[in-house]
């Protein structure tokens, strides 16, 4: 039986992990290579790397991190932001990724997506997705906008369609973010990862909103999702990921073995 | 030396690095010389069987794995590899190695859990591995070890004598297989933690004799 991934998300810029702190600039938390090696050996199935770098003269760094973070762990990890085009993405695979998240610029131009995995295959090529609730409308009838600039530009796409369009060009996996949840540590949103993952046949991994244990449980277990992504609370020691996945299975969840 | 071969096919690089971290010299490679003249070879493959089969052929690599299972030299085959070196697959309808006779299958759809959960396909993350049978390549490897597994199609050998391990996924399926000094596993033992750092280290080590 297959289990249900605990999958830790580094937002890196310039190089080092940092962590958004609301109204508050972002503050550096430690080495992204070093922490990597640290949730690799804790258990963690998969691991998710954001470069926010703002600079695109920087974006060499990102790809050292890369680099250095597949020497040292071995299990799946993707990478995303500021990924372009096929280039962008041939660049973080041969680096060392085994996966490559596009977010904005599928919104784009969505032939990214059938690009990405006619080059590289389907199973590299996960659409990420921020997601805000709105009023049902004519052109979002889910009731779940797409939105991009976190959460401050509306695209006018609804969400449910638009994973459908991006499992149809050929995404793998789909990482969907709630910006209404994000940060705010009361639990991923139930409604919406359940919409999504009930209607698409490609893994969802839920984000936004992990505050406690309990949220990781719920959306596992009550929202079809395939996977959890988990950042502060782990970033900040209030659990770690041992901890985290011992609970879950003894709460019936199937995890990975890893304590 | 341990050849890994290169026919444009998915993570290689991934493999190389596992083999690194492990101490063992490898080599990315699809000159035929360089492969029959190397002690061991690793077969890896992501991708779709028919393209895969075409790539192979066009580098006369067809003929070198055959020559090289022939010989003895120690094989092993993971992913994309432990489908085509079977006779044929329902992926594009491909012809392929038949190092092993058997054919290649695509999970039935819609697929349930017992639980009677949706299971979606491709069959995406850890999973566990039944042994049914000994094999010094999984020497040491545990009931409750899982490995990342990526995949919509599986391997079904014609004689069960050579599947090594099943998964289930809605089904079981083999997810080991291996005759003579040839052993491939559909899932990727250099992502899947220290169980697949261990297989691999295994089989580095194995002289490719397997009694079955």
């Amino acid at each position: 039986m297959l289990s249900k991934r605990i999958i830790p998300c580094l937002d890196v810029r310039d190089g080092k992990t940092t962590k958004g702190i609301k109204f508050k600039e972002n503050v550096d938390i430690g080495d992204p290579v070093e922490m990597a090696g640290f949730y690799y050996k804790e258990g963690a199935d998969e691991i998710v790397f954001y470069d926010i770098t703002a600079s695109s003269e920087k974006r060499n760094i990102m790809i050292n991190v890369v680099r250095r973070v597949a020497e040292e762990i071995f299990i799946p990890f993707s990478v995303g932001g500021g990924i372009r085009n096929i280039e962008d993405m041939r660049a973080v695979l041969l680096a060392g990724a085994e996966k490559v998240s596009v977010n904005t610029a599928a919104v784009d131009y969505p032939e990214l997506i059938s690009e990405g995995a006619k080059a590289f295959g389907s199973q590299c090529i996960v659409l990420g997705m921020d997601v805000k609730k709105v009023a049902p409308t004519q052109s979002t009838p889910s009731g779940y906008e797409v939105v991009t600039h976190g959460g401050r530009t509306f695209t006018g796409i609804d969400a449910l369609a638009w994973a459908k369009k991006a499992e149809d060009s050929g995404a793998g996996e789909i990482c969907l973010n709630s910006i209404d949840a994000d940060g705010a540590q009361q639990g991923y949103e139930i409604a919406l990862t359940s919409l999504i993952s009930g209607n698409v046949n490609i893994p969802v991994i839920a984000s936004g909103g992990a505050g406690n244990i309990n949220h990781i449980y719920d959306v596992l277990k009550y929202a079809e999702a395939d996977a959890a992504l988990i950042a502060s609370i782990i970033h900040y020691g209030t659990y770690t990921i041992r901890q985290i996945k011992y609970e879950l299975h003894s709460r019936g969840i199937k995890v990975r073995n890893t304590w | 030396m341990i050849s890994i071969i290169d026919y444009k096919a998915g993570n290689l690089k991934s493999v190389e690095r596992a083999l690194k971290k492990l101490g063992f010299p490898c080599c990315i490679t699809h000159k035929n010389e360089e492969i029959l003249s190397s002690q061991r070879i690793i077969f890896p493959g992501v991708g779709a069987a028919g393209q895969a089969i075409e790539d192979l052929r066009h580098f006369g690599l067809d003929k070198v794995l055959r020559q090289a299972f022939e010989t003895g030299k120690p094989i092993l085959g993971i992913c994309l590899g432990a489908q085509i070196i079977l006779d044929k697959s329902k992926e594009n309808g491909a012809q392929c190695l038949g190092l092993i006779s058997g054919e290649v299958k695509l999970f039935p759809s819609p697929l349930f859990s017992e639980d009677n959960e949706r299971l979606k396909i491709p069959h995406m993350g850890w999973n566990s591995v039944h042994l049914i049978r000994e094999h010094p390549v999984m020497e040491g490897i545990n009931p409750a070890d899982e490995f990342y597994f990526v995949h919509s199609y599986y391997p079904v050998p014609a004689s069960d004598k050579c599947v090594i391990g099943t998964t289930g996924y809605g089904i079981e399926f083999p997810s080991i297989i291996g005759h003579k000094n040839l052993i491939a596993m559909q899932f990727h033992p250099e992502k899947s933690g220290t169980p697949g750092l261990k297989i691999l280290k295994n089989f580095c080590t194995w002289n490719g004799h397997y009694v079955e």
